[in-house]
């Protein structure tokens, strides 16, 4: 490689130096000084601005290479060499890791400037751009690490960052519950992912265990193992982005800041699983049985979603569920084998969801932290930029044509359906109907009606410049992110998907205009179906329901919580305090207290020998050289 | 001759270690401690006389100024350990008892 690449290992280390001068400096000075948080604001965002411009260049050094070597990597030490392993810290760069630089920095760096303006007033301002910065950087080491292990050091980063940040008002005990949560079942998966690399070390990993060697190599493997391999993988994957039966933290991380809701849910971590099985595109693509686990767990956990959407009254909730949903769509892409459908939606949800939690964080900031819906309304006239920016977001994600939302998502349902997976699709569509109802259902009761508290009403205001600017920014993005891939029947040429293909192992159904036209058509149908219920209840304002029977047992998200924590937490609770109190005192102290006893006796026994008296000593010296001279004169003669 | 000297040494050295051993008051120990050090010193006298030289000088000095230093030292804890308690029995200090 002729060109340098040292680049490429500046640019996760760009935020991580951010996080440590941040921290240093807050730690230095916050005992004399009162610096003003703008100084951390700023100092934050140049970190995650400098990464996206080195993305921006991976980007156009990638898109000069020729297209079957359209990749480089950058070695920055080597890690550790044991036995058969290995392993350096070295960067890839290749067009999946490039898409995925491009939008995490950009998205990133939109966030921390929204930032700014929505923390500012809060008490440990720096602590909480320290923890951003960290974030980004571990999510960058995550996309850009070159084999399963430095990945896993960023899997691993952003599990640590979304658990500190997902409790940074620690004050209250139910958001420190939420990090912990978050932290525990992202454990979970990762037991799954560390099994997962190990059980593929042990397949190919002594061929090299870097990506490109990975790939090279899996023919190698018998069709049981990849399987298992993909299995586990999955069961990672299910963790980070949310999956059944894994998902159940997600919403609970609506506990932290709203920009932190963000930043997991648009650019960093949740996409961390869908990234990774398009890493594993190679081993998915071998078994059949593995991609179809990964897209029916998808497509249900699509549904499922969408039905505790439409019941909830927290706004956040709302956002949160529709993401658990939208990844199950991503699921289903990279399931039936749609990678670059699946990666594509990615970026384009990345947009939109990034643009309605920042919108939802401006409603929620100029409210005084009122989160829940039905104490909103008519806020249309107060906030008009948040209202526009808003609205194109929720109409991405409805996936309204032109809007992004509908061009990945009838991608995927298109794949879904031309591969042969009638089901999966028609979920799809029902899925598709219920986001469009939800989310209109929050657009409408927000913004539309009549105010439900007028006090709160009359102190609502535009939000300021710095946190309108950026949604400004994404909502574009929103309006036409779908456009970079926009399939031949309206005349585009599908860049992502070709930009992808040398990454990801996708495999091209028969193009047929017939199909696709059908597919876009019940797309559009069961969007403006779902839009015309949402309208129906919620257009002319409503107040707030009371649900019962099906309803209720939604809004409750079907006990999952409950049952989780009857059949795993207690269990296992009762299971700990069993070993505390029956096994630990009569198996594991007996022994020791044993021998601690054993001594006390010896002890007692040679005591008397201690007469404490000056004189005695005195004898034990005189004896003892004594007998001293008197084995020497016997050596001596 | 030597002889005599080196037995005279050893009696006195044994009355000593009795010393030491037998009695509780502070100075008589103390008194036995010197005894034996003189003792000692009597029989490296006698061992350079023998040898016709000074090495056995040298250490009788020596010997001399250590006892000096410790009567020096000892005197002083004894009195501190008689202020404290009033009394010059060694057995009234038995901290060290098992």
């Amino acid at each position: 490689m002729e060109h340098s690449t040292f680049y490429l290992g500046m640019i996760p280390l760009y935020p991580l130096l951010g996080a440590v001068c941040i921290g240093l400096f807050h730690v230095l000075t916050c005992k004399r000084w009162q610096v003003p948080p703008l100084v951390y604001g700023l100092l934050a965002c140049v970190g995650p601005a400098m990464s996206f411009f080195l993305a921006l260049r991976v980007f156009f050094e990638l898109r000069a290479l020729p297209l079957d070597a359209r990749f480089f990597t950058y070695k920055a030490f080597t890690w550790f060499s044991v036995g058969d392993l290995h392993l350096d810290m070295g960067f890839l760069a290749d067009p999946l890791s490039g898409l995925m630089l491009l939008f995490v920095t950009f998205i990133g760096t939109l966030i921390h400037v929204y930032s700014i303006g929505y923390m500012s007033g809060d008490k440990s301002y720096a602590k909480f751009f320290a923890y951003m910065n960290l974030f980004l950087g571990s999510m960058l080491i995550l996309v850009l690490g070159d084999s399963p292990v430095v990945m896993f050091v960023g899997w691993e980063g952003v599990g640590l960052c979304s658990y500190l940040l997902i409790s940074y008002y620690s004050e209250d005990r139910d958001n420190v519950l939420a990090g912990n949560k978050a932290f525990i079942v992202n454990r979970i998966g990762d037991l799954g992912f560390v099994l997962g690399m190990g059980f593929l070390f042990w397949a190919i990993g002594s061929h090299g265990f870097d990506f490109l060697s990975l790939k090279a190599n899996a023919h190698m493997m018998t069709e049981s193992s990849i399987l298992i391999v993909c299995l586990l993988l999955f069961v990672g994957a299910t963790g980070k982005s949310a999956q059944i039966p894994l998902y159940v933290w997600l919403p609970d991380a609506m506990a932290g800041p709203t920009p932190v809701s963000a930043l997991i849910h648009a650019a960093t971590m949740v996409t961390a699983g869908v990234y990774m099985v398009a890493r594993f595109s190679f081993l998915y693509v071998e078994v059949a049985a593995a991609g179809m686990i990964v897209a029916w767990i998808g497509i249900l956990t699509a549904l499922l979603a969408a039905i505790f959407g439409m019941f909830q009254d927290d706004i956040k909730k709302v956002l949160a569920y529709s993401t658990v949903s939208q990844l199950g769509y991503m699921f289903a892409g990279v399931g039936v084998t749609a990678y670059s459908a699946g990666i594509f939606h990615v970026f384009t949800h990345a947009f939109f969801k990034a643009l309605l939690f920042l919108g939802a964080g401006a409603v929620i900031y100029v409210l005084h932290h009122e989160q829940n819906i039905w104490k909103m309304g008519g806020l249309k006239k107060k906030m008009p930029i948040t209202y526009c920016t808003m609205l194109i977001g929720a109409l991405a994600l409805a996936g309204c044509p032109p809007f992004a939302g509908f061009f990945s998502k009838d991608e995927i349902l298109y794949s879904a359906l031309a591969n042969g997976h009638f089901f999966i699709w028609l979920i799809g569509v029902l899925v598709a109907a219920m986001t469009a109802y939800y989310t209109f259902r929050m657009i409408f009761v927000v913004f539309h009606g009549q105010p439900r508290d007028q006090q709160a009403y009359d102190h609502a205001h535009e939000a300021p410049l710095v946190m309108t600017v950026p949604l400004i920014i994404l909502a574009i993005g929103a309006l036409f992110a779908g456009f970079y891939n926009l399939p031949a029947i309206f005349g585009g040429e599908q860049m992502i998907s070709h930009w992808l293909a040398p990454s990801v192992a996708d495999q091209h159904p028969h193009d047929s205009f017939l199909l696709e036209f059908f597919v876009i058509a019940t797309s559009v149908a069961a969007f403006a179906f779902g839009l015309w219920v949402a309208y129906k209840r919620f257009g002319k304002g409503a107040e707030e329901p009371v649900f019962t029977g099906f309803a209720r047992f939604a809004y409750h998200k079907f006990y999952v919580d409950e049952l989780y924590d009857a059949v795993f937490v207690r269990p296992y609770k009762a299971i700990g305090a069993e070993i505390s109190e029956g096994v630990e005192p009569n198996m594991t102290d007996a022994p020791v207290t044993g021998i601690a006893r054993l001594y006390m006796r010896v002890g007692t026994l040679v005591k008397v020998l201690q007469s404490g008296y000056v004189r005695v000593y005195a004898i034990y010296m005189v004896l003892g050289l004594g007998i001293m001279s008197f084995i020497l004169s016997q050596s001596l003669n | 001759m030597i002889h005599d000297y080196l037995v005279l040494s050893v009696i006195l050295f044994c009355l000593g270690v009795v010393g030491v051993f037998a009695r509780r008051n502070f100075f008589t120990v103390f008194m036995s401690v010197e005894l034996m050090l003189n003792a000692s010193n009597l029989a490296f006298i006698a061992f350079a006389r023998l040898q016709q030289n000074m090495d056995g000088h040298v250490l009788a000095l020596l010997i001399m100024a250590v006892a000096a230093a410790e009567a020096a030292l000892a005197l002083a804890v004894v009195i501190l350990l008689h202020k404290q308690t009033g009394k010059l029995d060694t057995n009234v200090f038995s901290l060290l008892k098992g």
